[in-house]
């Protein structure tokens, strides 16, 4: 359990995947204009991450080496096609805003990496709470990533007022807010790592 | 090897046609709720089907705008108009509009648009606050003419920096205006026979008949 | 006209990269020499082209006709990877001069988001053939544009003294801000063209 744990915490941290093994650029530049879209973009990639691991970890004996790629991508495709339909059904609004990003989970880095490097030398367990660190730690830079450019941009943090709309910059909540503030978290978690 | 990818493709293709068929319910549901929520919000209460009775309603060569016509009873007591601008700034600005029976805009709501954020997109409620009657177009007669921006010598003020997407959606309001008074004089026309038909009961079956074959 | 508003619009208004976001992490991986990036560009263009023709007749021969709609991700997804595959061993065979200044890319390109990105975008924007084509060309454009402007910059960037913590990535990501802010200037340009 507790190198259960470990796992766990490394995704979120020490192998964060946003701020430190630099994947899955794409959606995190892209959905992160308010805190809400952010975390929703990381959260159903978390739900992607764990239940691919959890079956390719089941299927590695079975799936031979030569076909491994093509196999992980239609594991991967199909639960990012179970999440796009769910949040079509039942969160409209929020498939909406994210767009063309969720089915975009299935060429994001993060999830074919961690199926290559963790799922497919692991056990099942382990697999999990891999998919579950490593998701988290995406969800919590996004959420991060979000709220940093909805309270520059708009003065609002999840649409809770902080201080008033107009004093905030709207440059924040467009293209090249995105990359600067990225840029930016990116330079403090290398500080903060390096002391 | 082909034999163990052959088989994950199956069970994923089965699988996932499970799943569609289990959510494709609740997406078409989805998608009702919210052409009926556009509605409601831009028109006065009724309680007939608009969706089921929507008709189209041509306003140029090629174009025509889907009218969801309200009624309360069998009085028709509002419009809503499902109106459409290609000249946005960044492409097609599509909105919900509804109008009184005196020409008069209730309501309207943006349904889709790919402006900027925080300039353009402004419109959604721009054109609604009630505080500046200079900008806003709500209970706007458009029997008095059509809206313009006031940078083109109109009434209405354009959302500050972003005159091409306030121009585009008056271009969608007066083109709704179009449809509107074109449903308008067909529902009058229809509404006077039906009068008749009360008045004069011997004639009634007469012109009933004539009303149904209008249909 | 309107086939050069999808262009114009396609290379500078909504660039793939400063404004829609696709395409970042080769757009930061092999940007820092001016030769990878035309490579990177190159390839691009290349199976863009083809894997948006091959899966839009997919789509509209095969998914569309029998409701499979829903299998649309996962279609994609395996016929681009065929796809490069594909382009690489008929590349090797066929021309390898090409196969030598763009062979190192291919594989990087199954899981560039640009690809699949642009193969759903035309379907959603109910494109035709030959709008789908020039659409995906001139994305590929955009994209090759971009990474050119960008390794240029970052070769210049390569000489000069950044602080410690902001070597890399970040000055990177920030650079990219900056153009991201001057590609803004492109927005509304189209209407020119109307």
């Amino acid at each position: 359990m507790n190198n259960n744990l470990k796992i766990l915490i490394n995704g979120v941290i020490k192998e964060n995947p946003t701020f430190v093994l630099l994947l899955g650029m794409c959606p995190t530049l892209a959905t992160t204009s308010s805190a809400i879209n952010g975390m929703s973009m990381g959260l159903a990639t978390m739900f992607v991450l764990i239940c691919s691991n959890m079956v390719i970890s089941m299927l590695k004996n079975v799936i031979p080496d030569m076909v491994r790629i093509p196999a992980f991508i239609v594991v991967i495709a199909t639960f990012v096609t179970i999440i796009e339909m769910f949040m079509n059904a039942y969160v409209p609004a929020l498939a909406d805003s994210l767009g063309i990003f969720i089915p975009l989970i299935v060429v994001n880095c993060i999830v074919l990496g961690r199926a290559e490097a963790f799922a497919s030398k692991n056990g099942v367990f382990a697999s999990i709470f891999d998919g579950a660190g490593i998701g988290m730690g995406f969800t919590l830079s996004l959420t991060l990533l979000g709220s940093i450019r909805e309270l520059m941009g708009t003065g609002k943090i999840f649409s809770m007022t902080i201080y008033p709309e107009q004093y905030g910059s709207l440059l924040f909540v467009l293209a090249p807010g995105a990359f600067i503030v990225l840029g930016y978290l990116i330079a403090i978690f290398n500080k903060l790592q390096h002391k | 090897m082909f034999l163990s990818l052959s088989i994950i493709c199956l069970t994923v293709a089965v699988l996932l046609a499970q799943v569609n068929k289990m959510t494709a319910k609740p997406i078409a549901e989805a998608k009702a709720m919210k052409l009926q929520n556009a509605i409601k919000e831009v028109v006065p209460a009724f309680d007939n089907d608009p969706v089921a009775e929507a008709y189209k309603m041509s306003v140029a060569k090629g174009d025509s705008l889907l009218v969801y016509p309200a009624k309360k009873g069998e009085e028709v007591v509002g419009y809503a108009l499902n109106s459409t601008s290609n000249n946005g700034f960044g492409g097609e600005i599509q909105i919900m509009i509804g109008f009184d029976m005196e020409n008069r805009i209730i309501n309207y709501t943006v349904l889709q648009h790919a402006e900027t954020p925080g300039l353009g997109s402004k419109m959604a409620e721009w054109f609604k606050n009630e505080e500046k009657p200079s900008q806003s177009v709500i209970g706007r007669d458009l029997s008095q003419g059509t809206l313009t921006v006031s940078k083109d010598g109109g009434t209405v003020d354009a959302i500050t920096a972003s005159t091409i997407t306030s121009r585009a959606f008056l271009e969608a309001v007066n083109k709704a205006y179009l449809a509107y008074s074109g449903s308008k004089e067909d529902a009058r026309s229809g509404v006077t026979e039906k009068k008749v038909a009360e008045s004069s009961s011997d004639k009634s079956v007469e012109v009933k008949k004539e009303e149904n074959s209008h249909e | 006209m309107e086939l050069i508003g999808i262009i114009i619009v396609a290379i500078f208004v909504n660039n793939v990269v400063f404004s829609q976001f696709l395409g970042i992490c080769p757009f930061l991986g092999v940007s820092k020499k001016v030769d990878t990036a035309i490579g990177m560009g190159l390839a691009v263009t290349f199976v863009l082209t083809i894997a948006t023709i091959v899966t839009f007749l997919m789509q509209k021969g095969i998914l569309e006709p029998f409701g499979l709609g829903y299998l649309q991700t996962i279609t994609f997804i395996l016929v681009i990877a065929a796809l490069v595959q594909m382009v690489e061993i008929v590349l090797k065979k066929i021309s390898p001069a090409l196969y030598q200044a763009l062979g190192v890319f291919l594989p990087l390109i199954t899981t560039n988001c640009v690809i699949l990105g642009v193969a759903i975008l035309v379907i959603q924007k109910d494109y035709n053939l030959l709008e789908s084509v020039i659409y995906a060309v001139s994305t590929a454009l955009g994209y090759a544009m971009a990474l050119i402007i960008f390794s240029s910059i970052r070769e210049q960037m390569a000489l000069t003294k950044i602080p410690k913590v902001m070597q890399g990535i970040p000055i990177a990501l920030i650079t990219a801000g900056i153009i991201a802010m001057a590609f803004m200037g492109f927005s509304g340009i189209d209407q020119v063209f109307k």
